[in-house]
């Protein structure tokens, strides 16, 4: 008996010493994960039996849009009886990109996958993704009946990825504080000149400390958006070369929009994202007065049932509309164009889940607005009170070419807590932040050339 | 076969699993992590193409500049090093002559001290982050008590890494605690009666007895405080707005650095060549710690 | 080294000398402040656990109306229990390897005489030299190269064996009488028979000890967890945890909760095994 438990524990630890020496390994499954993943990503190996072909698509893991999925997989394999999709969301947002580079030097992962727009470039770069094929693709087609923000991720002249459904930003404004502040509530400030004017007059404080925020500047949420792409263009400064190697939202011209959004904090004293545990919480929670944030935020709003909100298109600024859009964009993988039959299949996939019908069906259930230009104007869509706001900003809305998005954002966080935290010189502190991004940019210029 | 070759080959069956896990798993992922040091390494991309001393450079460059989070990576973790070892020590050394002063509760309060250690630190982590919370952290609730003004703590750019080093202080404590109770019961009792014989005070007693002979016990862990120190990544991650080591990259540290560049940022040949100069770092300061702290106690 | 556990396990008396009452007095005031700083942080985390969602940003020490409604939430809502489970298959897997692997190279170093003997103990030692830091990048990159992501065995492998342990282990059976062994020879028992059967039973304490101390570490760990699990089904609590809190935003009542589930469990079995626990953390902790 004995020598039985020892002769287990030594194959046991044989077996690791040869799966860590590269050798293969028997695949073993945690017991917890047996549950729930039914689907193993072994079925994609075998394409052979009958006529059926399963393709492997992955997104993170958020459960709107799994739901949403799930539905149009249902559909697509109702039309398609001869493809079976096997949907991976199991992945948690912050681990989708290390989990994608660590599937595909194994050969396993996706066919079919969702990654963050920003992320275009740096996946073509790795050589993870193969360009749409032309043919069912047309270029024409796709800038004719997209939204403009599709084109940021057009990288060596070709389209590698295409979204069901994009996002863009929004005022949200709290209806009772107006009431309170004397303001009405269903008139939202409209320019940036009333916008300041609004958060001074919607700020409370108590003995020198604040108790109602009018604006709080959440540079590690939306603020770094809205300044890079918005703020920029508003104050007359296009933040981006038209070949998106030159960074421009460093410049004087856009310093002035950097000092307009610092002074919320330095000199207007009209909140602190440091302030009720970060200005979304604060507006959830009946804190702050104004708030910008994109169209996914509606959804954990619609459990703060005490909340009279309302929501608005961006405030401009001499005339000047802008927008930032953002949106997971679907792309087709090496592994998913090596065989042929998984090609033609991922192929009519992609297609079905980035229909005009698909949009619909992926508003209702997420919040997110259709990429398609006939979906996103449908009427009713238009003039919804929340959803509203969102769509009609879809014609003037820009997609940022990012190289490293989270870095960039730290660069912005970073530049601004220098300015309310260490009393740096606004327009120094940018400088710096731009010309770190600018040294990220250039780095990977050389390396696509 | 003789009765000595028998037991050779006992032995090195014996060992076969054991050294054969030291060298897949230790030694070779070690070398392996020396050559991933000099790729460019993308776990994305097919080729991983060799680069020199590309990482080292760039990591070099980056300690360079006085903003790069690498840099305030090192100058932490230094400064983590300096703060939180000697308060540990002094303070585990002094809770631990004051139990082995007292007769009665002790195994009460040396449980106490104990919990905090048995408990994970990305739960401690939370938890402090509750109690710094600005406003209506209980922190602050206590300083409004007392009608003292509310600190920002974790988000102030001059109090956030002390605030980082006191919740990895308070939660190595008990350990320390426990090492160093080992240590004094170790002392013969003979030295002390000896000592009071001659008339010495108890300032001379803890001076010229308990310290000399705690020596290697502070040596000891002096220099596990400092590597633990030095490996801080669980804290600082769950500590601070999304784990990104501010603000202002006040509280990051090198071990940080390595996870996000390697595993966030797909930099893994980065991320290899920080292992690299913080495995040098480690080597270099204990060696140093060691011949300096046995050196100052030489009697 | 023994002679340390068993102290610590009798609680001796400290040395009885002349101690003036007002010091006495003293030591059992900083003692109890400071104990009272060890153990106000849970206080707070159990407290706000039983806050609403409402009482968060209110300011107040205690709950309201005390509520266990955050428990159910967090208990049914999302996966602690199967962290729970992860967890503790992940701690006892690799303490039982350890248990026995570490013992076994620490017996033949200790009993056995053999060519490389030397050397061999130095390259497991020389392992200690080197920071898990520089082995993680290494290992995530074989860990996916054999598919061990999100297994078991994925999770464990890296501590499987312990240079720490093996050394402890070594020390204590050069404490075994050789002649014990011998005896066993002579009557015919194999080599396996006599480490199993004579000297493992007599180094139990030891083997106590470092299977404590890496339960409670595997239990614990979080940076390796971290890298090598993706989904949400095969995590472990601290990762779990720290993926939760990171999520549930400002929900602080519900990551306290979350704080609350995962360490209160751990801190009964401690309670109730604090005795054997310091002394195998004091007796590890003091290998060197």
């Amino acid at each position: 008996m004995k020598f039985r438990k020892i002769g287990l524990m030594a194959l046991a630890s044989l077996f690791v010493a040869s799966a860590c020496g590269g050798a293969p390994a028997a695949p073993t499954a945690a017991p917890a994960a047996k549950a729930t993943d039914a689907p193993k990503p072994a079925a994609t190996a075998a394409p052979a039996a009958g006529d059926v072909v399963t393709i492997e698509y992955w997104q993170y893991n958020f459960q709107a849009r799994i739901d949403a999925m799930n539905e149009l997989i249902k559909q697509f394999e109702a039309q398609n009886p001869g493809i079976k999709v096997v949907h991976n969301s199991e992945i948690p947002y912050d681990n989708f990109l290390d989990k994608i580079a660590a599937s595909a030097p194994a050969g396993v992962g996706p066919d079919v996958a969702t990654m963050f727009n920003g992320w275009v470039p740096s996946w073509v770069n790795a050589g993870y993704l193969v360009p749409l094929p032309e043919k069912d693709f047309p270029p024409a087609d796709i800038e004719k009946n997209f939204t403009s923000m599709v084109q940021g991720t057009k990288f060596q002249g070709k389209y590698w990825a295409l979204p069901t459904a994009v996002r863009s930003l929004a005022l949200f404004w709290n209806k009772d504080m107006f009431k309170a502040a004397g303001l009405d509530p269903e008139k939202p400030p409209a320019t940036l000149d009333e916008f300041v004017d609004y958060a001074k007059k919607l700020t409370k404080t108590e003995g020198g400390k604040i108790t109602q925020e009018g604006f709080a500047v959440e540079m590690n949420g939306q603020a770094h958006q809205w300044f890079r792409e918005i703020l920029t263009r508003q104050f007359g400064q296009i933040p981006f070369s038209a070949d998106n190697k030159t960074l421009n939202y460093g410049s004087a011209t856009a310093c002035n929009a950097w000092k307009w959004l610092t002074k919320f904090e330095t000199d207007y004293k009209t909140g602190s994202n440091d302030l009720f545990d970060g200005a979304t919480t604060a507006f959830t929670n009946g804190k702050l007065a104004l708030h910008i944030d994109g169209s996914f935020r509606l959804g954990a709003l619609a459990k703060a049932k005490d909340l009279n909100f309302g929501v608005a298109t961006l405030p401009t600024k001499d005339g000047i509309n802008a927008n930032f859009g953002s949106f997971w964009t679907h792309g087709i993988t090496k592994k998913g164009a090596a065989d042929p039959k998984r090609l033609e299949a991922a192929v009519k996939f992609l297609k079905f889940i980035t229909s005009p019908a698909a949009g619909t069906l992926w508003v209702k259930t997420t919040g997110e607005l259709p990429a398609q230009l006939t979906a996103a104007a449908d009427p009713t869509l238009q003039s919804d009170p929340k959803l509203g706001a969102f769509a009609k900003a879809m014609g003037y809305s820009y997609a940022t070419f990012f190289v490293d998005e989270t870095k960039q954002r730290k660069n912005l966080i970073d530049a601004f807590d220098a300015v309310r935290l260490q009393n740096a010189e606004p327009c120094a502190a940018l400088a710096d932040a731009v010309k770190k991004d600018q040294a990220l940019y250039d780095e990977f210029w050389a390396k696509n050339k | 076969m003789s009765l000595n070759t028998r037991r050779v080959i006992w032995a090195y069956a014996f060992l076969l699993i054991p050294l054969a896990f030291f060298l897949f798993i230790r030694f070779a992922p070690t070398l392996f992590s020396f050559d991933v040091s000099l790729r460019a390494f993308n776990p994305l991309a097919e080729v991983k193409p060799y680069v020199g001393l590309e990482n080292f450079a760039k990591v070099f460059k980056d300690i360079g500049d006085p903003t790069h989070p690498t840099r305030k990576a090192f100058e932490n973790t230094f400064k983590y090093v300096l703060i939180g070892t000697p308060i540990q020590l002094v303070l585990a050394l002094g809770i631990a002559l004051l139990l082995n002063s007292i007769t009665r509760f002790r195994t009460i309060f040396r449980v106490i001290y104990f919990i905090p250690f048995v408990t994970s630190a990305v739960a401690v982590a939370w938890v402090w982050r509750a109690l710094y919370m600005p406003d209506f952290g209980f922190l602050n609730l206590v300083l409004g008590l007392f009608g003292l003004p509310s600190q920002r703590f974790l988000l102030d750019i001059n109090q956030s890494l002390p605030s980082v080093t006191a919740v990895v202080v308070w939660q190595g404590l008990g350990f320390a605690i426990i090492i160093f109770l080992a240590g004094l019961q170790a002392i013969p009792e003979t030295f002390y009666e000896a000592a009071r014989v001659d008339g010495a005070s108890r300032w001379d007693i803890f001076r010229h007895i308990t310290v000399p002979l705690l020596n290697p016990t502070i040596v000891y862990l002096a220099v596990l405080q400092t590597i633990a120190f030095l490996r801080m990544f669980t804290e600082v991650i769950n500590l601070t707005r999304q784990g990104d080591g501010g603000p202002l990259n006040s509280t990051t540290t090198v071990v940080l650095r390595v996870y996000r560049e390697g595993f966030g940022s797909q930099n893994m040949g980065y991320a290899a060549a920080l292992t690299v100069v913080l495995f040098f770092v480690i080597m270099l300061i204990t060696l140093v710690q060691m011949k300096f702290l046995q050196r100052r106690f030489e009697y | 080294m023994a002679t340390i556990a068993t102290d610590l396990a009798h609680n001796a008396p400290a040395p009885a000398r002349p101690c003036p009452k007002m010091a006495n007095v003293m030591a059992y005031i900083l003692l109890s402040i400071g104990a009272i700083g060890m153990l106000v942080p849970f206080f707070w985390m159990i407290a706000t656990s039983m806050k609403t969602a409402s009482e968060i940003l209110k300011p107040q020490f205690f709950p309201a109306n005390p509520t266990l409604e955050n428990y159910q939430t967090v208990l049914t809502r999302t996966l602690f229990p199967t962290w729970y489970v992860n967890s503790l298959l992940a701690a006892a897997a690799s303490t039982i390897s350890v248990a026995f692997f570490d013992s076994l190279a620490g017996y033949v170093f200790a009993k056995f005489n053999f060519p490389l003997k030397r050397v061999f103990f130095l390259l497991i030692l020389a392992s200690l030299m080197v920071p898990t830091e520089m082995l993680v990048i290494p290992w995530f990159i074989m860990a996916t190269g054999a598919k061990l992501q999100d297994t078991l065995l994925g999770i464990v492998f890296p501590g499987l064996i312990t240079a720490t342990g093996v050394f402890m282990m070594r020390q204590s059976f050069y404490g075994v009488p050789d002649e014990l062994l011998d005896a066993a020879r002579i009557d015919g028992m194999n080599e396996f028979g006599i480490f199993t059967r004579i000297a493992w039973p007599l180094v139990k304490p030891a083997v106590a000890a470092i299977s404590i101390f890496n339960f409670l570490g595997n239990w614990n760990a979080f940076l390796w967890p971290l890298i090598v699990t993706s989904k949400r089904v095969t995590m472990t609590l601290p990762v779990g945890l720290s993926f939760f809190s990171g999520e549930a935003g400002s929900d602080w009542h519900l990551i306290m909760t979350g704080a609350t589930l995962s360490t209160v469990p751990l801190l009964i079995v401690f309670l109730f095994m604090q005795k054997q626990i310091i002394q195998g953390v004091a007796l590890t902790g003091m290998k060197s």
